[in-house]
This record gives structure tokens, C-alpha cells and sequence, in this order.
């Protein structure tokens, strides 16, 4: 018996689906991260103490995305790391235990820095409330802020995102899959979609 | 469901390399401010120890506390066990306090096999070495501290990798469990003895042998001395610990003959001037202290990957 | 009181009818009848002389919690035995003339079967000096056999001194055999899975080499050597070749032998821990083979109760053995007959007048005649059942056979003509 893979690994594995209503195509996808990417230089005045945390898996790669178009503008690299949250999920015990996924700090630490947290969807509101727990035992930033691509709507946490790539009224019964390339998917191409988990 | 985590054969490939994975994320636990994760709130971890041994004990201690479990440790000096008390009623005593998990060192082979399937406990059970069975957390370890350092630090990073273990094989559990996950896992491993250390029918192990420890050291990515006690000259299973170490034990001459890239290894606790000349012992090879470190970061991810979710993440169905 | 027993088929054979009458086989023949006799329909049903057990550990006394004289012969009447031969490791050891005297004596008392006690060899087992035989062998229970089983006499002078000074009486030492040395802290029969399971090892040589020299012992003094429990096809070929010699030298082997392997041990359960081991395939077919032509003379049981909480604990700290008198003639029909090597008669001979003949006992084992003493059983072998270990009459549970379904079913034991069980019951 195997690792119950994360929900988050499980919908990167898939392409997205024929039967899927498209709602974001690449070139959606690559507007709203450069228009989140200047909104966060806006906000921080500049891209001096950020520090991009994407929140694995998919957020991982969006956080490298966000920080390319970063560097373009400001000619600045903003470090880029990862952290997982599975040991900090109000879940844990309910599921099987999970695979943990990588968490990389980048040099220089997160005290007294503002942190953007990435993540693709942001839904519940419980990934981001187990993310904030996950980075008090890492360090002490100045200030966190929130940046997804889709927001789904129904939060069960008094949690707001920042930067929003796009909102995205749902039903409770559609999922919202993203697909985005990146090192561990490279063949996933970028694409929001959403099907009707009841058919 | 298995809950328990009995012998190295318990664990399939990828089971074993789950547990190498997470051990990975564990140990960059190390390098953190606050080295504590709250997986296992609430839950509570007994170590059980039957037989002394104060660094395998500590070191699921750490493993627990740090992954915020409560720690009962319950040895045989100074308590009921030493009154003739069954390891039935210590079971169920422990039981009752509603220990989830028991981690058991035992002198007696199959004592922590007894211990899962004897319908006493419901707790999962994690053999921390039993008589001159098994130590598969130990075993664990080393393939961890193999694997970081000649294996990639990737799933399949050791297959084909040459493992020479050294030493009393016949009495060593830490032997057993290595010969079978190292071979879960892909790499070649010799075991080196005098034939008097070497298990009956050990020409059925998934490993090669050897009497000649010249012949296999050059060709090896890892170097694994056991540990051997003197007492064994005393049943004649070799005539003089000068002897052995002449034929068996890892000088610099033969330190010399290895690969660059080669590493030495030992379980502990070390007995110098035996098996290992101080030399190597302290060598830039030796990776003795480091699979310390690892030992709780690969305890930490068993303890996890058991107790962390609703049910165990590793180990076959029963 | 008068059974007549209707249509058994004796030994197997053509059904008859036998006529039990003041103690003895008044008349066997067909269509009998008799006014007054209780009648036992035995249709389908093999009559066999009352079983004679070799080997048999009574507990008492000592370990009245394991097994008492009373409840250890109770199990053996359901086994369908009129006679055991109860072995001397009790406490106070059964090394005087008064021990065995009193397991005499309490085996007449329980009236289940005929006890006859084993003397040991040395005094306490310690292997170190002779214990008073000639004592025990004149005394009312007169002892024939003897031995310090559950300890191997491993000094051969001493080997040598017991099988001479026994001749006096006509006895014969049963050995243990097991080379001391070469067995210490061993666990279970010595091969792959021993090293794999990291349980101390017991080599078929340590059984073997004590079997060569006291067969060599044996002929040289010109004594009967009785060899316990073998369990290695190397014993099969050492006792084979000591027959082919002509010396004296006969040999049981256990039901469980002939059935289970050591493959079990990887339960580390130890209900499955006896001496000797439990062996390997091959020897397994060996023994039935050397059983099957004779060179193993026996079954014994080595009927060993152990109380719960020697058994409910880690493999090296349980006791060692396992019951078996009320399971040894289904085990025997199951491996011997039912595999078609050994006909009813066979087992007549192995399970009955063979082991009266090594033990001297008078009137047990003897044909089913007219005129002998009526001492037989009657067994069902058409019946199955599922082993339930809280059935067995004896005091402990340790029976390696529980929720094992085996063939064959003791409808009714007869000692001198009494019924000690009928319809399966205990009388």
C-alpha cells in the first residue's frame, strides 16, 4: 500500500479533461500572472524583502512564473521556494496518510520579509490556514499576502487572497482543475478548466 | 490494514522509498528554527525497551517529541519487568494507558511479531530490534544515509550499488534487515565473514558471500562493519579478536584500497581497535555520525507515515 | 458387564462381532449375540488393540496446573489408549522407587487407561549418576523403561553403564538424543528459515550423532537402546542401518512429525515449539517412509501439556512441546493410512503391540482373539472434525492441530473389558 497521493498531485497528473468546460487558456493564464506579477510589485512598491512561496504542487511552478515576470520588469530575482502544508491540514487524520511534498526556504530565511504565498485555486480556505501555520514554525515575515489564479468562491475561513488571476463563480458539485507546466509536469499544458463532478 | 512495521521484507520498493522520500523532508527539519511538526499531536508513542539501548531509544524519542507525539518510555530496569511480569501483561497494560503506536526492543527474536498479532495490542508496533532477527528502522537508515550519499538522493539511486557488510552477520539483526531492504531496493550486497558469523542457509539470501574481505572492499560504494564482540572467541567462532581484526576488521591499509567515492559505515556502538581502527572510524569516508542524524529523520518519517494519517501509509495488506 | 461389539471390522478387515466378557475377548465371530451384553453397533467402524502409548508426559507431580495423572489419562482413553508410559521430568523427579510408585498407583486410581511410569535414568536428569533402576524395576510399578527425557544422556560412559545395568531386568533405556553442545539456546530445526527468522538453530546432526553412538554403544554391550522421538531422515538412516546390523535398537516418532514442517516457526507462534523441532519437508516424508516400512518400530505422542501462560508469550521464552493423545490415531490414519502407507494392521502394530513389546507390557497390544484381554478401540474412520482445543480433556491447550479438520473419530475404548469412553465420551 502506497502513499495516498496528495489531491493536489493527483489533478496535476491530468490533462485537462475533453469533457471540461475550458475557462482559462495559456494565454488567459500568462496575462493574469503578469497582471498578478505587477500588482504585488505595485502593493510591495518594488520587489526589495519578497520572497514567493508557492504552495506544492501547482503553486509551485506559478510562484516561478510570478517571479520571471518579476525579474523582467524590476531586473531583480525574488527568491522563489516551496512549502508544503500536508503535516498542518485540519484533515490529516481523516485520509490516509499522505506523501509529504517539498519544502524549500531560500537562503536568506523568510524573517522580516514579506511573503507572497502561491497556490492555484483557492477554495475552502483551509490550504492557506494550514500554509499560515506551516510558516510560523519557519519564521517571522513582516507581512504574508495571497496570491491565486482562481478564485472558486465558497470559504469556510475568514481568509481573502490578494491577487486574484481570475474569480470564478462555481457550484459546489463543478470541479476546478489547473493544469500548468512545469519541472514535474512538463507536458501538462496550461489550462483552467471545470467539469461537473455529478456526471 | 498493516499497522506495523516488523521486518525490512514488510516494506515494498516503493514503500521503502516513500519512507526515504519523506525521511528527506524530515531531515531538512534539522535546519529550521523551530525543529518541531505537529503530525502527531495527541497521539502517544511507548518505547518499549526489553534490552538496553540508550541511542536507539533516544532516537525515537527525538523522532516523536519532534513530531509533537507524547513519549512514554517504559524499560526493563526499574519497572515490573524485571518482577517476572509477561510481555503479555506489559502489552496490555501499555494498552490500556492507549498507547497508538509501540516501539519495542526485544532480546528475544519475533517478540515484537508476537507483540502485533497476538491480539493484545491494537497499537501499531514498530520493531526497534529483536534478538538476532531484525532492525529494520536501523536498516532504514543506512539505506537513507547510502542514498544521500553514493545514491542521488532519487528513487532507484541505489540499484546496483555495490554494499559490502562486514563482520558477525550470524548475530546481527541490523545484517538481516539490510541484506533484504537493500535488496528491495536494487543494490548488490556481499556479506563478509568468517564462515563460523555466517547464518545456515544464508546461500538462499537474495546476497553474494565472501570469506575475503581484500577481494570485495575495492569494488564496493559502501563499506558496513558490524559490530563484534570479543565474547565470541569464547565460543569458538573465531580464535582471537587479533586474528579477526587482522582478516576482518578496517585498517588504513585497507581504507586505502578503496574507491574515492566510497563510504564507511557502522552501526554502532563501535567497538575500535575490533572491527574498525580509530583512523577510519574518524575518516572523511566515515559516516558513522551522520546516520545518527538520519536515524531520526527516518524514524520520524516511519512514525509519520504509520500513525500520521487514518491509516499506515507503508507495509502490506495483512 | 458384557459388550457385544457388532460388525467392527478388525484391524480393518471383514466386519465381525466380538463378545467382551469378564475382562477378556469371550468370542469373536459373525452374527453372535448374548443375553445381557450392552450392544456397540460398530458398523463402518475399525477395531484396533487399546493404543500404547511410549511417551507421555502426565505432569504429576509437580505441574498439577499443566496435567494430572487423572486428566492426562482421561485424554488418552478418548485417544482410544489403554496404556501410556508416563516419563520421569516430573518434580520431585521420577527417579526413586517411591515416584513411580505413586503414579502407579494414582493411574490405577483414575482407572482411564493402565499408567505405566518411566524411571530416569540419572538422578534429578542431571546426567551425572545412575539413579536407583533396579529399585524402581522391583517396585509395584515395575518399571521397564527408562529414561531422562527432556534431557539427552549425553555422557556416553554414563550412555554406556545404563544400557548394561538395565539387561539385569530385562529394561531398556529410551534416549533423548540430543548433543547438548550443539543445541544450546536452540529454538527450532536449524536450515534457511532459522536464519532468516534469527532463532537459534538445531541441527539434525546434534540428533543424529547421539543416535550413531548409542546404536554403536547398544551393540557393543549387547543391550536394548530405545531411540525417542526421531525427527530427521538422517535418524531414519542411522536406525535403518543399525536393524540391518542386527542390534537391538528401536525407534518411535511423533504424530506431529509426521505432519507438520518448520515453516510453522514462522508465526513465531509457540504453540508450534517442541523437541525436537519441527523439521523439513523432506524429513517429514522420510519419517513416514521409515514408519512405513518398519524401521521406525512406533508412535509415540510426547503428549506435552503446557498451562496458557507458558505458551501466550515470545517464541524463546515459551516451553517447549505440544499435546497430542487425543489427535495421534487421526494423524496416524491422516499421513499413514489415508496416504496409503500403512494399512489398519500397520497401525495395529505401530500405535499398539510393537510399543507393549518395547515397554514389557503384559497384556496390552495383544490380538484381537478370543481368550486376550479386551483392550481395543473403536475408531470411526469415515468421521472428520474440526480440533477445538477447549474439547481436550487434558488440563492445557497447547495442541499445534486447533481449527485443523482431521479425519477419524475414537467411538469407544475398552480396558479389560470396561469401557473408559463410549460414543466418544468419557465413561
Amino acid at each position: 500500500m502506497c502513499a495516498q497521493p496528495s489531491p493536489a498531485r493527483q489533478e496535476a497528473s491530468s490533462q485537462p479533461p475533453a469533457g471540461g468546460r475550458t475557462v482559462l487558456d495559456d494565454r488567459d493564464i500568462a496575462r493574469a500572472l503578469t497582471r498578478i506579477s505587477h500588482e504585488i510589485l505595485e502593493r510591495n512598491r518594488g520587489a526589495r524583502d519578497l520572497v514567493l512561496l508557492g504552495i506544492p504542487t501547482r503553486g509551485v511552478p506559478l510562484a516561478a512564473r510570478i517571479a520571471e515576470r518579476i525579474a523582467a520588469v524590476e531586473g531583480y530575482d525574488v527568491p522563489v521556494g516551496s512549502l508544503d502544508v500536508t503535516m498542518y491540514r485540519d484533515d490529516l487524520r481523516l485520509k490516509p496518510a499522505r506523501t509529504l511534498l517539498p519544502t524549500e526556504i531560500p537562503q536568506g530565511g523568510i524573517d522580516g520579509k514579506v511573503v507572497v504565498l502561491v497556490d492555484d485555486v483557492l477554495f475552502s480556505g483551509r490550504t492557506i490556514r494550514a500554509a499560515l501555520d506551516a510558516l510560523n514554525d519557519v519564521g517571522r515575515p513582516s507581512a504574508v499576502r495571497l496570491a491565486v489564479l482562481v478564485d472558486r468562491g465558497h470559504r469556510e475561513l475568514p481568509i481573502r487572497a490578494d491577487f486574484v488571476g481570475k474569480n470564478l463563480p462555481t457550484s459546489l458539485v463543478e470541479r476546478v482543475k489547473v493544469s500548468v507546466a512545469g519541472p514535474d509536469s512538463p507536458d501538462d499544458a496550461d489550462a483552467v478548466t471545470i467539469e461537473d463532478a455529478t456526471s | 490494514m498493516k499497522r506495523h512495521l516488523l521486518s525490512a521484507a514488510d516494506l515494498t520498493r516503493e514503500d521503502a522509498e516513500l519512507v526515504l522520500t519523506t525521511a528527506e523532508e524530515m531531515r531538512s527539519l534539522a535546519d529550521r528554527p523551530i525543529k518541531k511538526l505537529p503530525a502527531l499531536r495527541g497521539r502517544t508513542v511507548v518505547n518499549l525497551f526489553f534490552e538496553d539501548s540508550t541511542r536507539t531509544r533516544i532516537s525515537f524519542e527525538a523522532a516523536a517529541k519532534r513530531l509533537s507525539a507524547d513519549v512514554i518510555n517504559f524499560s526493563a530496569k526499574g519497572s515490573s519487568l524485571s518482577k517476572g511480569e509477561s510481555l503479555k501483561d506489559t502489552a496490555l497494560t501499555l494498552e490500556a494507558m492507549g498507547a497508538d503506536a509501540v516501539v519495542v526492543r526485544h532480546g528475544a527474536s519475533g517478540a515484537p511479531h508476537r507483540l502485533a498479532h497476538s491480539g493484545w495490542v491494537r497499537s501499531s508496533v514498530v520493531n526497534a530490534g529483536d534478538g538476532t532477527h531484525e532492525h529494520p528502522t536501523q536498516a532504514l537508515l543506512d539505506a537513507f544515509t547510502m542514498w544521500r550519499h553514493i545514491g542521488e538522493s532519487k528513487p532507484g539511486g541505489l540499484e546496483g550499488r555495490r554494499v559490502a557488510i562486514v563482520g558477525d552477520v550470524l548475530h546481527s539483526r541490523v545484517a538481516r534487515s539490510n541484506a533484504l531492504l537493500l535488496r528491495t531496493l536494487g543494490a548488490e550486497v556481499t556479506l563478509v565473514a568468517p564462515p563460523t558469523l555466517l547464518p545456515v542457509g544464508v546461500e538462499t539470501w537474495p546476497v553474494e558471500t565472501s570469506y575475503d574481505l581484500d577481494a570485495v572492499i575495492p569494488k564496493a560504494d559502501a563499506v558496513m562493519m558490524l559490530r563484534v564482540q570479543r565474547e565470541r572467541m569464547n565460543a569458538a567462532f573465531f580464535p582471537t579478536a587479533r586474528e579477526y581484526s587482522r582478516r576482518y576488521g578496517l585498517d588504513g591499509r585497507r581504507m586505502a584500497t578503496l574507491q574515492d567515492h566510497t563510504i564507511v559505515m557502522h552501526p554502532g556502538p563501535m567497538v575500535r581497535g575490533m572491527e574498525i581502527t580509530a583512523d577510519v572510524a574518524d575518516s572523511a569516508r566515515s559516516v558513522i555520525v551522520e546516520q545518527v542524524t538520519n536515524g531520526v529523520a527516518v524514524r520520524m518519517a516511519v512514525l509519520y507515515l504509520l500513525l500520521g494519517g487514518s491509516e499506515p501509509a507503508v507495509g502490506g495488506d495483512e | 458387564m458384557k459388550y457385544l461389539i457388532k460388525g467392527a471390522a478388525v484391524l480393518g478387515g471383514t466386519p465381525s462381532d466380538l463378545l467382551l466378557d469378564d475382562g477378556v475377548i469371550a468370542e469373536v465371530g459373525r452374527g453372535l449375540s448374548a443375553a445381557g451384553a450392552e450392544v456397540v453397533d460398530a458398523d463402518g467402524l475399525v477395531a484396533l488393540p487399546g493404543l500404547v502409548d511410549l511417551h507421555t508426559h502426565l505432569r504429576e507431580p509437580g505441574r498439577e496446573d499443566a496435567e494430572t495423572v487423572e486428566s492426562g489419562t482421561a485424554a488418552a482413553a478418548l485417544g482410544g489408549f489403554t496404556a501410556v508410559h508416563a516419563m520421569a521430568n516430573t518434580d520431585p523427579v521420577a527417579d526413586t522407587a517411591g515416584v513411580v510408585e505413586q503414579v502407579w498407583r494414582l493411574g490405577r486410581e483414575a482407572g482411564h487407561c493402565d499408567v505405566y511410569p518411566v524411571g530416569a535414568v540419572t538422578v534429578g536428569l542431571a546426567g551425572e549418576r545412575l539413579a536407583e533402576l533396579g529399585a524402581m524395576a522391583d517396585s509395584a510399578a515395575r518399571v521397564r523403561v527408562f529414561s531422562d527425557d527432556g534431557k539427552c544422556v549425553s555422557d556416553a560412559v554414563l550412555m554406556r553403564r545404563a544400557l548394561e545395568y538395565v539387561k539385569a531386568f530385562d529394561g531398556v533405556v529410551a534416549q533423548h538424543a540430543q548433543e547438548p553442545r550443539l543445541t544450546e539456546h536452540a529454538q527450532m530445526n536449524e536450515g534457511e528459515l532459522s536464519g532468516r527468522l534469527g532463532l537459534a538453530g538445531w541441527p539434525a546432526v546434534a540428533e543424529e550423532a547421539i543416535i550413531a553412538r548409542d546404536c554403536l554403544l547398544a551393540a557393543h554391550v549387547g543391550s536394548r537402546l530405545h531411540v525417542c522421538h526421531v525427527s530427521t531422515a538422517g535418524s531414519v538412516e542411522i536406525v535403518r542401518w543399525a536393524k540391518s546390523k542386527g542390534w537391538s535398537v528401536t525407534a518411535e516418532v511423533c504424530p506431529h512429525h509426521l505432519l507438520l514442517t518448520d515453516d510453522l516457526a514462522a508465526t513465531y507462534d509457540p504453540v508450534y515449539k517442541v523437541n525436537p523441532p519441527l523439521r523439513s519437508g523432506t524429513d517429514v516424508e522420510a519419517l513416514r517412509e521409515g514408519l512405513a516400512d518398519g524401521t521406525i518400530d512406533a508412535v509415540a505422542t510426547d503428549h506435552a501439556p503446557h498451562p496458557h501462560e507458558d505458551k501466550d508469550c515470545e517464541w524463546a521464552a515459551a516451553a517447549f512441546g505440544m499435546l497430542g493423545l487425543e489427535t495421534a490415531l487421526s494423524i496416524v490414519q491422516e499421513t499413514m493410512v489415508d496416504a496409503g502407507l500403512l494399512d489398519w494392521a500397520g497401525v495395529a502394530d505401530r500405535m499398539s503391540s510393537t510399543p507393549a513389546r518395547i515397554g514389557r507390557v503384559a497384556d496390552h497390544g495383544t490380538p484381537l482373539e478370543a481368550g486376550q484381554p479386551a483392550n481395543l478401540v473403536l475408531h470411526d474412520p469415515a468421521d472428520r472434525r474440526v480440533v477445538d482445543p477447549t474439547e481436550s480433556a487434558s488440563l492445557s491447550r497447547n495442541t499445534p492441530y486447533a481449527g485443523r479438520e482431521l479425519p477419524g473419530r475414537v467411538v469407544a475404548t475398552f480396558l479389560r473389558g470396561r469401557a473408559t469412553v463410549l460414543d466418544g465420551k468419557l465413561q
